[in-house]
């Protein structure tokens, strides 16, 4: 934690991804957190370090590694009244939670008309770079957007992480909680009361005439980096980060690119039936046939990700390759531009050491 | 519902049925009552099947009544019970609602679930019946969040978990057993074995018949009941639960029983090749539902069948009149608010 300039209080994502839910605790003795290794020395990269102390082994607690069951006992306590919040250190291993999240957490409330409901949320990170390869790295959050019954939350930073957390934890349906790894040590202003951000709340972080970038999670670190290099070839980006992608605010989105009639969005994950693309469907609906529209995704490449640098340099989006498609998409008729590799490289990550 | 002190009947106390000479006729009556509500709605679902009038898929608990009814009499009223799709026995021998059953699978605004769940997915929160799934086992974990939460808010109720034998080949299964004992969660598991996942006999589906053994390893205690005997059922439930009332962690209890239907729908399917009508035979002989009611005096007995048939046909008129969901109905439920 430091103070800003400003006078406002900067705290990392991690520790505000601790406070929102250490707030939480404090306030309503109905929510616990559970998940294999919230209590020990580590607790998730900091996230639940700590917890255990504070509100006791019936609140925080280890699991087997049985995430089948441990998902179903989440939409059994639940239902039953309770506020779970169910950790996972890796989103990977969300694919072990299918059935409960896709048959049981989703539909209930629904197909038992109404009388239960599955307020409860399941947080889990996306791991990049340093070797994380096929199993450490996916961003699936598409997979839970489609899906009737779920909300999901990939909040880019500090600010927006506490508040969306506190406002999952409140919410009356399950939420997938989608955390970037790299995020974890950034800082933004995070107030020390409770806020929250809410469900459908989007946030736009540049204004600009030329294009429209919406960027999802880590994302839109890169692609503010990518916005700096724009603005020193006179292109102005409006860059708009969803922060939640189910439900969707696409009306600010809609509403730019009537404006700029461009529109890139960059995801943190495969383009293919991805967010992106749900993004790109929403505003081909709203728009086209009223004018030139130029639409472009960028996100993973249609690979399983490598652990090799120098194959994972390739894999990723990074702020290099989204100026350039911006670039290509706002000045169709020149070509070549390309940025100075040596300023596409976020500064975190020159920073970073593994292991994680 | 405990043991009477003494015996109207003049019970002959050895093989099926032994228990029952322990108790009185009212005790009788309540086992009878249930059974026959059980077995008539569902017959009664089978005469209306064919007719189209039920909008749903039914999987009749005809011939496992027993497993139902011998654990719900082991529970209290306000205890939990976690059904199955082939879940109507455990939702009425829990006291959930008739008529909103009926309307449920006539995919009605008055049914339960307000027709948007069906047979397989009945629920009755006011009579603590959890919701139940098609997906095999899938409850089982869910009951368990029940148990936690029971435990942590101390309300002394005990979760009866019902599943098949199918449901003891997913891993999910053997995930809740570990996590139950580690727990000590207030859980009866109740697996009722009718020795058939759709058409394939447990004998192609698991390598030994020691699913007693299996569990016991877990720590708890483990039963296996054979008989069919709806008071043996109830006595050796009723053992297990004061264990998991008393904080001692969960219990198991195999019960035995046998689907006299096919998988789904009323009909038979003895001609399909997969089964025997003896086993049919075999079971039927030894059929609580007819062996109780000759136990009962005939003016009691008729009593019972009369005011069940009229709740049966009142829920069924119910049902009939009821209106259908409307449109907007589709879109209310997706989100919580």
């Amino acid at each position: 934690m430091s103070m800003h300039s400003n006078g406002h209080r900067m705290l990392s994502y991690v520790d505000a991804l601790r406070e929102a839910v250490a707030q939480e605790m404090e306030r309503d003795e109905r929510v616990f957190v559970m998940g294999l290794d919230v209590d020990d020395h580590k607790g998730i990269q900091g996230s639940t370090r700590g917890l255990v102390d504070r509100f006791g082994p019936d609140r925080v607690f280890t699991t087997p590694l049985s995430e089948d069951a441990m998902t179903g006992v989440a939409v059994g306590a639940a239902m039953a009244g309770m506020r779970p919040i169910h950790v996972h250190i890796r989103m990977d291993f969300l694919m072990l939670c299918m059935n409960q999240l896709v048959n049981m957490a989703a539909k209930s409330h629904y197909m038992y008309g109404g009388q239960l409901r599955v307020p409860m949320v399941v947080r889990s990170m996306i791991g990049k770079s340093w070797g994380q390869g096929a199993q450490h790295s996916q961003g699936l959050h598409s997979l839970f957007m489609h899906v009737p019954g779920l909300k999901v939350a990939a909040p880019s930073n500090a600010h927006d992480a506490k508040g969306a957390l506190v406002a999952a934890i409140r919410d009356e349906n399950p939420v997938i909680f989608v955390e970037h790894r790299l995020l974890y040590p950034t800082e933004a202003a995070v107030p020390e009361e409770l806020y929250t951000v809410e469900p459908g709340r989007s946030r736009v972080w540049t204004e600009g005439d030329d294009i429209t970038i919406v960027a999802i999670s880590n994302m839109v670190v890169e692609t503010l980096k990518a916005v700096e290099l724009l603005q020193e070839v006179g292109i102005q980006a409006q860059v708009i980060d969803p922060i939640w992608l189910q439900p969707l605010d696409m009306e600010p989105i809609v509403r730019s690119v009537a404006r700029t009639r461009r529109l890139l969005v960059v995801d943190n994950a495969w383009t293919n039936c991805g967010a992106s693309a749900e993004i790109a469907a929403q505003v081909g609906e709203a728009l086209g046939g009223l004018g030139p529209l130029s639409i472009r995704r960028t996100g993973f490449a249609p690979t399983t990700c490598p652990p090799a640098p120098s194959l994972e340099r390739h894999f990723y989006p990074d702020p290099g390759k989204i100026a350039a498609a911006a670039y290509a998409m706002v000045r169709p008729g020149e070509t070549g531009w390309v940025p100075d590799a040596s300023r596409t490289v976020l500064g975190y990550q020159q920073a970073f050491r593994g292991p994680f | 519902m405990r043991h009477g002190e003494a015996s109207a009947n003049d019970a002959e106390g050895r093989g099926a049925f032994a228990l029952a000479k322990q108790y009185t006729t009212d005790v009788l009556a309540s086992f009878y009552e249930r059974l026959y509500l059980v077995r008539r709605a569902e017959e009664r679902i089978g005469e209306i099947y064919p007719s189209d009038r039920i909008k749903s898929p039914v999987h009749l608990s005809i011939g496992q009544e027993a497993v139902a009814v011998g654990i719900c009499l082991a529970l209290r009223e306000d205890d939990i019970v976690s059904g199955t799709y082939r879940g109507h026995a455990a939702y009425l021998a829990h006291g959930g609602d008739l008529r909103g059953m009926f309307a449920e699978l006539y995919g009605k605004d008055t049914g339960v679930a307000r027709g948007k769940g069906g047979s397989m997915h009945l629920v009755d929160m006011t009579a603590r019946v959890l919701g139940t799934s098609a997906v095999v086992g899938s409850t089982v974990p869910v009951a368990l969040g029940f148990a936690l939460a029971q435990k942590a808010t101390n309300t002394g109720r005990v979760v009866a978990a019902f599943f098949g034998d199918g449901a003891t080949e997913e891993g999910v299964f053997y995930e809740s057993l570990n996590f139950a004992a580690l727990r000590s969660l207030p859980v009866l598991f109740v697996c009722e074995n009718n020795f058939l996942a759709i058409h394939e006999p447990i004998a192609k589906r698991q390598a030994t018949d020691r699913l007693v053994e299996r569990v016991a390893t877990f720590g708890m205690p483990a039963v296996r009941v054979t008989s069919g005997d709806v008071f043996e059922i109830e006595d050796k439930a009723a053992s297990l639960v004061e264990h998991v009332r008393a904080g001692r962690g969960p219990a198991f209890l195999e019960c035995h029983t046998y689907r006299w239907r096919e998988h789904v729908g009323p009909g038979e399917d003895y001609d399909a090749g997969y089964r025997d009508r003896s086993a049919l035979a075999e079971w039927q002989a030894r059929d609580p539902l007819a062996a109780l009611a000759a136990r009962l005096p005939a003016n009691r007995r008729a009593e019972i069948e009369m005011e069940i048939e009229r709740r049966i046909e009142d829920a069924v008129a119910f049902a009939e009149r009821s209106p259908e969901p409307v449109a907007e109905e589709l879109f209310a439920h997706v989100y919580a608010q």
